[in-house]
Parts: structure tokens; sequence; C-alpha cells
């Protein structure tokens, strides 16, 4: 039975593909051989800057190769790693890497200013470049036996996620539950190692997850996709072809940017055999444009908050969704139960609508130094009254279509995806009320026209500019209002407490005005 | 004086995207950070409704966006400056 996520590459693509490319970074290729030395090497540092086990150690550095070889450093070293957003504004890192409490962090020369910055003492800025040049070296049985203390229950990662209180939260993902997602993944999706990734998602989502261990386990090749792509979709489709990239796991914004601009048209991407997505909804109609351009390709939406290790309900789509249907998240993955409760925390009946709960290993331990907010989600399993057992609420509100497919109609709380992002709007709103000049503020989500729409009380008139300005000590750029609506009072309903639901209606009346 | 009064309107409309940024002072607003694929989107859609025309897929390139008159070397290919 495999216990750590470093069996995939020991017992896979090191002995199967050892000379071949496993990542492919602004040209240079990497092999298997490399990133295992490279990343031996990378324990080995960190051994020596004290022998921890089974700690956190932030990574902070831009999405490259580099990343690759902290990660797999930190886990031969026995512990963890956190990938951190390196363009995340200095207030919203600081909580981070407070609340993440790692031993050390793992950078490069250019971005440890910003750590110092930051007061991060010296001795625990670690250097990437060390662990890859020549001379550099490790003891790889010393390195190996060491790992027999890892139990699969041990955390892998921690992704940080957007939180109410302005502190993000770190969800702590372990090896049982990614080992499981992705064994079912190779043989129920046909991953075979023949993948060539087209790799587009930061290395803190966890997409990366699915990608890094196909690579490690299958020999796949990831090639990192040049953040300017993402911006300019003509030069991505000219990349997707340029590097023969035949598999992608992307969130829908780019691909119905694709569809909108009438892309595929002139510059069809033929190598493209699987398209995988999550993290939003997909239009049916993008969705369609996509199929029919490229009818030899396999479609699949994946679902799964970051709570779960990866995703917990997939649908292959196997037949034509009318445009004005929505696409369903399918079924389970294996090793995952979902069950749907209503507010009586009872089974909901039929097509009834209730919240998305999941049992089973795939699960979480919980939010990193966050009780309270680990109480508050894994919960104990309402319908087992017998024994512990957690299940994790997702907030999502599902139901079941006709054939049994699950179905997403909206969500509990104020929590939205935009671009791809998971958004607390309280967190933005915590941000807003930072600023001295706001009394009080509010945040809403239009989701047809994607906007995120900042009502404040103030007692003078406040410039966009000036408050934008403000909102980037704490918000990253993908969390920043756009739109921007100063009011005398914000409308309170009978309770007393602010009347989200007026406000959201009375962001479309703003428009004409 | 043509010339002026559309520089002046498209750091207008850049500067409702990215308040934050001065446009006319970047030649080159990628390197610079000042937009992100978001802020593209939303600039393509306001240049296509603010003078009705609707910029081709193949047309959204980095020579075109990368500063003030670039962008107005682009809207003059599409016939609606001068």
């Amino acid at each position: 039975m495999q216990i750590n996520v470093l069996e995939y590459f020991e017992h896979g693509a090191l002995t199967t593909h050892r000379h071949q490319t496993a990542v492919v970074d602004q040209g240079r290729r990497f092999t298997f051989d490399e990133i295992s030395r490279f990343a031996k090497n990378c324990a080995a540092i960190i051994l020596e800057r004290g022998a921890a086990f089974n700690q956190p150690i932030a990574v902070f550095l831009p999405k490259s190769a580099a990343t690759v070889v902290a990660d797999l450093g930190i886990l031969y070293s026995g512990n963890f790693y956190a990938n951190l957003d390196v363009k995340s504004p200095p207030e919203r890192l600081k909580a981070t890497l407070k609340n993440l409490g790692a031993m050390c962090i793992i950078t490069t020369g250019t971005h440890g200013g910003a750590l110092r910055a930051l007061g991060v003492p010296e001795h625990q800025i670690l250097l990437v470049d060390a662990a890859m040049r020549p001379e550099a070296a490790h003891d790889n049985a010393a390195l190996l036996a060491r790992l027999d203390r890892v139990v699969d229950t041990d955390p892998l990662c921690i992704i940080y996620t957007s939180g109410s209180t302005g502190i993000p939260k770190g969800v702590v993902l372990n090896h049982r539950g990614t080992i499981d997602f992705m064994d079912w993944a190779f043989s129920r999706l046909g991953l075979d190692g023949g993948e060539i990734i087209g790799s587009l998602s930061p290395f803190y989502f966890d997409i990366y997850t699915l990608e890094l261990y196909l690579c490690l386990a299958k020999g796949a090749t990831v090639v990192i996709i040049p953040e300017q792509c993402a911006v300019f979709p003509v030069r991505l489709l000219e990349f997707v072809r340029e590097h023969a990239i035949n598999f992608v796991f992307w969130v829908p914004t780019i691909m119905v940017n694709i569809a909108t601009q009438d892309l595929l048209a002139t510059m069809k991407p033929e190598s493209l055999r699987k398209i995988f997505f999550a993290g939003e909804v997909f239009p049916s109609k993008s969705l369609n444009y996509w199929r029919r351009h490229l009818p030899q390709a396999l479609f699949v939406n994946l679902y799964g908050p970051i709570e779960i290790s990866v995703d917990c309900t997939y649908f292959v789509v196997d037949r034509e969704i009318p445009d004005d249907q929505r696409l369903p998240i399918g079924v389970p993955c294996r090793n995952t139960d979902i069950i749907i409760l209503n507010e009586q925390d009872q089974p909901v009946q039929k097509d009834e609508v209730g919240e998305l709960c999941v049992r089973g290993s795939s699960l979480a331990l919980g939010y990193w130094n966050n009780r309270e907010r680990t109480a508050q989600a894994f919960v104990q399993n309402p319908l087992n009254p017998h024994y512990p057992e957690l299940i994790y609420r997702t907030g999502d509100l599902v139901n079941r279509n006709s054939r049994g497919e699950i179905m997403i109609v909206g969500r509990k709380d104020f929590q939205i995806k935009h671009q791809g992002y998971r958004i607390d709007l309280g967190e933005v709103e915590h941000a807003a009320l930072q600023l001295e000049a706001i009394g009080n503020a509010c945040v809403v989500y239009d989701q047809d026209r994607k906007e995120i729409t900042l009502f404040f009380e103030s007692a003078h008139e406040l410039s966009t500019a000036l408050i934008r300005e403000r909102l980037v000590a704490f918000l990253p750029k993908y969390m920043l209002p756009t739109v921007f609506h100063r009011v005398e009072q914000l409308p309170r309903n009978p309770n007393g407490k602010i009347d989200r639901h007026l406000l959201n209606n009375r962001v479309r009346s703003f428009d004409g005005a | 004086m043509a010339h002026n009064t559309t520089m002046e309107e498209l750091a207008e409309l850049l500067r409702e995207i990215r308040p934050e940024f001065d446009f006319t002072k970047s030649h080159d607003f990628l390197a610079d950070g000042m937009l992100d694929s978001f802020d593209m989107v939303t600039l393509v859609a306001t240049l296509d409704k603010t003078y009705g025309i609707s910029i081709a897929g193949v047309d959204i390139l980095p020579e075109h966006f990368k500063d003030l008159d670039t962008i107005a070397a682009l809207l003059r290919k599409y016939a609606v400056i001068p």
C-alpha cells in the first residue's frame, strides 16, 4: 500500500522515464533525474537547518521548475509545503506567514528581499538556487530511510484560501486523500503518462496537485505556460500548438475568452486530447463551442473545494448540453461519498435542494492553526450518531437532475468564484473597513457582469483611485472591487443586518445611471 | 489636436479600469504589470463599446496593447479615429 506521494516518483517516472523531460520552464527542460537530484539537495539543505519533521515549510517562488524542486525537497525532508503567492500584498502575506509559523521559507535571491522587508529573519530564508548547483549533494539512502516515519495521514501541503476575517485560511491536505484521488484519476480518466500538460494555473491552486503527481507517477511532462499567454489568448493557443500540448486542466475563464473571440475557428489546437476544467461553472454555450471545434477531445468537468484532495465529483461530457442548460458536476469520485443535506440535516428527497457534504478519506485535515473555523466546516456526520465521523460542509447548494447527476444551484454564504479564484466577500469587506475614511462597507458580486461591487459609508466623497490604492495593501488584484458606490447609509433589514439582497438588486439599478 | 484628444480619452478609459496607475507615463503596460487578463477583457469590451467596433480576437496581441500609442494605432486600423 502506498503511503507517501513520493513513492509515485521513486517507483514511477524516476525509474521508468529517468532521463526524459519532467518540466519545461521558459524553454529550459528539466529531466526527472535532475528534478530528483535538485529536490534531494534541497532536502539536505533543509535538514542542515535543523532536523524538523512533519512541519510546514513555505515556498515563496514564482511559478517555475524551482517551485517543483522546492516542494519535492520539502517532502523528501519529511515535511510539507505551503506554496505562497509572490504577488500577495504585504499585509496579506504577513498574516499568512504568521498563521503558518514555518520554520523556514524557500525562495530565490530576487524574492528574498520582499520577505526581509516583512521582517522575516535571515536564518529562516533558504535559497533554492543552492540546491540546483552542480556541486550540491545529498545522501539518498539517508533521506529515504528518514521518510519511513511519514504516515499517510500526515500533511502533504497547505493551500491558502480567502477567509472572511481577513486572514487567509490554510487548508491542510494529506498524502492519503491525494493518493486516493490520483489513483482514481489515472484509471477512470485514462491518464497514462503520454500527457504533455499545459500548466496555466498558479502552483498555489490544487490543479497543480493533479499536474505534479501525474507527471511524477506516470512520466508526463509539465510545460509551464508563461503568464503573459493568459492575457493574450492568441499567444496561448500558439504556445499550445508549439509545444504539442495534449492535456490541459484549466479554469473556464480563459476558455470562455477564447470562445468569445472565436479563436478556435482560425487557430485550432489540434494536439489537445484531454481538456479538464474546474474552479467555476463553465457556461454550456462556451463549452459547446469548444466541443464543436475539438470533437476528438475528452472534456471533463471536475468539482471540489480546496478542503477536498483535488476534487470529489466529476462529469465526463458525454452528451450535448443545450446552451441554456447548466453543466452537471456529475457523480462522486471513487472512495468519496457525497451526501446532500437539507436544513434539517436530513438527506434531500428527489430534486430537493440541499448542501453538498463530503465524506471519506479525501477530506482535508482542517484549517491550519484555526480550530474554530475547522470545527464549523468539518463536522460530525449528522446521519451517524454512533462514532466520530467527520464530513465537510461545502456551503454549495445542489440538487440532482433526473439522471441522478449533481447540479450546482448556489451558495449558502458569501463566498464567490471570480476568475477561478475563491473569494470570501467578507475578506474584501474586512479590508475596506481598514480604511479610516470608510465607516461601514458591504460587498456584493454581480454574477452576470462578473463585478465585485463595494458599497460604503463615508463622511466625505472618496475617489475610486484612492480606495483601490489603499486596498492593494490588503488584497490581491483579483479580489479588488471594480465598482464603487458611496451611500449615506447601508440599507438594513428588520433585524438590523445589512440588507445584501437589496444591495444585490441595486447593483443592476445603478447601471443605467 | 485630434491626436491629443484620443490619447486623453484612452488614458481616461484605462484609468477607469485600473485607477491606481498613470497610463500616460508607461510605455509597456504589460511589463509594468498594469494590465492582467481580466483587465484586458474589460479593456477590449470598453473599446468596442466606446468606438462602436468589434476588435477581432486575432488583433488582441501584446504589440497592440503596449502603450497608448499602440492602442491608438489599433483603433486607426479600425478607422474609428483619424
